[in-house]
């Protein structure tokens, strides 16, 4: 589903490489923790998934799409099948929760009939089918990330990647909105999430991918987001 | 192709930035209404040159009483003089190039003059004997204009060769000037017409760049992006040339028709046939600098 083989990533004018000799492979329907400090990479990871920038070197496969070699003219209809999340949200200010989540319908060219039933049910789905018509700024912080999720998968991705969805929010809406993203990934779509939040990683126990200085530290099934002392060993042993 | 959709983008794109448009408008407008006056002005020419140059002859003045003695030492050109003019005009040599030459003398002379001075005092003071006696050469190609002035300067008891085309020349070298000036100006303008529409377009795309940020998020393909923003400079400009093809119309009808026609009606002038010639030259001038202007400051803007 994704696998990255092997990628180095510089950026002009910086000594360190962003990602160094980085690989990981992930199955369809998993659910993986990014984690990491800032700086650590994890961004950068996002970015070629989301095929924003190339690696310097190595091989990006998503979706079986080399994004290595990908035509630029191709890459919008790459992005159709994956999901994107963010701290931030991105919502359009002006526009309400409806037409948030009908705008990205609209640009990728879907006929008014088949927005006018996807748009209300996704965000029923989400839990806003009493606030259609708010704007972002009439919703609250988790509110907005379900609006900003309920356009995520609006369109049945294959792939959810999440930065930091919960940075924003406090401890309780961050607890729904990830039941929410779980929702999404028991129904078959694989999530990649980048995040900061210890309590979250901790409770899910899902596969967590530990990036520092740009290299993958830690790889392991079912972690939490810091290593427990007496797991350092054999953890250092799946890890490259 | 969600067409309501794109149209409603534009609407909001040229509402959103109003001032900048109504000088993208302006500017092409000017602009091109001085390509298209230009151009007139070539037809105009060109139209000319047909006209007078078809009529125009080639002069032999012959010596007169009154000649210069350095060019015509013997006086008053002679019958045996006129005899050899005509014989030269009639050989082998020049018949091909001549269509047709007419013989006039002192007193034909006088009466054209006194016909063209009309009122001019000049008129009371000229006899027919100051006057030329002069062979009109027409020729078939009027370019051909010096083999008579080769072959009769130089001739005693020819005063002067002339080529009434030289006058004319003169007078186009002007008008040309005018209309190259015209041009010049024309293709200054349009370069700041280029390049307020590619400013024009970045400033809309950057108060737009949330919504293209999401919608290359989401998807959408780099000719839906890139749509409306063309549109909006297409539009911008094809306001401008409209205006200006209607600007060179009334030119037309009402300076150069109304006007010019009554001013000086021995001459034919452009009419509105060669105006509309033009507008749609204009509006596809127009489109194609938007489009192109346009499409390329959106493409700068949005490379990934």
């Amino acid at each position: 589903m994704i696998s990255i083989a092997s990628v180095t990533k510089k950026y002009k004018g910086t000594a360190n490489p962003a990602l160094d000799n980085v690989s990981l492979e992930i199955e369809k329907g998993e659910f993986v923790f990014l984690v990491g400090t800032s700086g650590s990479g994890k961004s950068s990871l996002m970015r070629l998934m989301l095929r924003e920038d190339v690696p310097t070197s190595g091989s990006v496969h998503v979706l079986g799409e080399n994004l290595v070699s990908i035509s630029s003219r191709r890459v919008p209809y790459f992005r159709r099948k994956l999901g994107v999340v963010f701290q931030d949200f991105r919502l359009l200010p002006n526009k309400t929760a409806f037409e948030n989540v009908a705008f990205s319908l609209e640009v990728i060219g879907k006929s008014q009939g088949f927005i006018e039933s996807a748009v209300p049910d996704v965000l029923r789905l989400v839990g806003l089918a009493e606030k259609m018509d708010r704007l972002p700024t009439q919703l609250s912080g988790g509110e907005q990330q379900r609006v900003a999720l309920a356009r995520a998968i609006v369109n049945k991705p294959a792939v959810l990647l999440a930065d930091e969805p919960t940075g924003n929010l406090d401890e309780a809406t961050s607890d729904g909105i990830m039941a929410l993203i779980e929702r999404i990934n028991l129904a078959g779509t694989t999530v990649v999430m980048a995040t900061h939040d210890r309590k979250i990683v901790d409770r899910l126990q899902k596969r967590v991918v530990e990036i520092r200085d740009g290299r993958i530290v830690r790889d392991q099934v079912g972690g939490s987001y810091q290593q427990v002392a007496s797991e350092q060993n054999s953890a250092a042993g799946d890890s490259k | 192709m969600r067409f309501g959709f794109v149209f409603s983008e534009i609407a909001q794109g040229l509402r959103r930035n109003v001032s900048m448009v109504i000088s993208v408008v302006l500017v092409t407008f000017v602009s091109l209404t001085f390509v298209g006056t230009a151009s007139l002005l070539q037809l105009q020419i060109g139209q000319m040159k047909t006209y007078w140059y078809d009529k125009a002859q080639v002069a032999v003045y012959l010596c007169s009483s009154v000649s210069p003695p350095a060019i015509c030492p013997q006086g008053e050109a002679g019958d045996e003089v006129k005899a050899r003019v005509a014989e030269r005009l009639s050989s082998t040599t020049l018949k091909p190039y001549v269509a047709t030459f007419y013989f006039e003398n002192h007193k034909q002379a006088y009466e054209k003059f006194q016909e063209q001075f009309k009122g001019n005092s000049v008129a009371k003071f000229v006899t027919a004997e100051q006057l030329n006696e002069t062979y009109w050469i027409k020729l078939n190609n009027p370019q051909d204009s010096t083999i008579i002035t080769e072959s009769f300067s130089g001739l005693s008891g020819v005063e002067e060769v002339r080529d009434q085309r030289s006058y004319l020349d003169q007078i186009f070298a002007i008008l040309n000037a005018a209309s190259l000036a015209a041009i010049g100006i024309a293709i200054l303008m349009l370069i700041s017409a280029a390049l307020l529409i590619s400013t024009t377009i970045r400033l809309s795309a950057f108060s737009r760049r949330r919504e293209l940020a999401i919608m290359r998020l989401v998807g959408a393909s780099n000719f839906y992006i890139q749509l409306p923003f063309i549109l909006e400079g297409v539009v911008a400009a094809t306001i401008g040339s409209v205006l200006a093809g209607a600007t060179v119309l009334l030119i037309v009808q009402f300076f150069v028709q109304g006007y010019l026609t009554t001013a000086l009606p021995f001459t034919s002038f452009v009419g509105i046939s060669d105006g509309l010639l033009v507008v749609p030259i204009l509006i596809v001038a127009g489109i194609v600098l938007a489009s192109t202007a346009s499409g390329l400051a959106i493409r700068r803007y949005l490379k990934i």
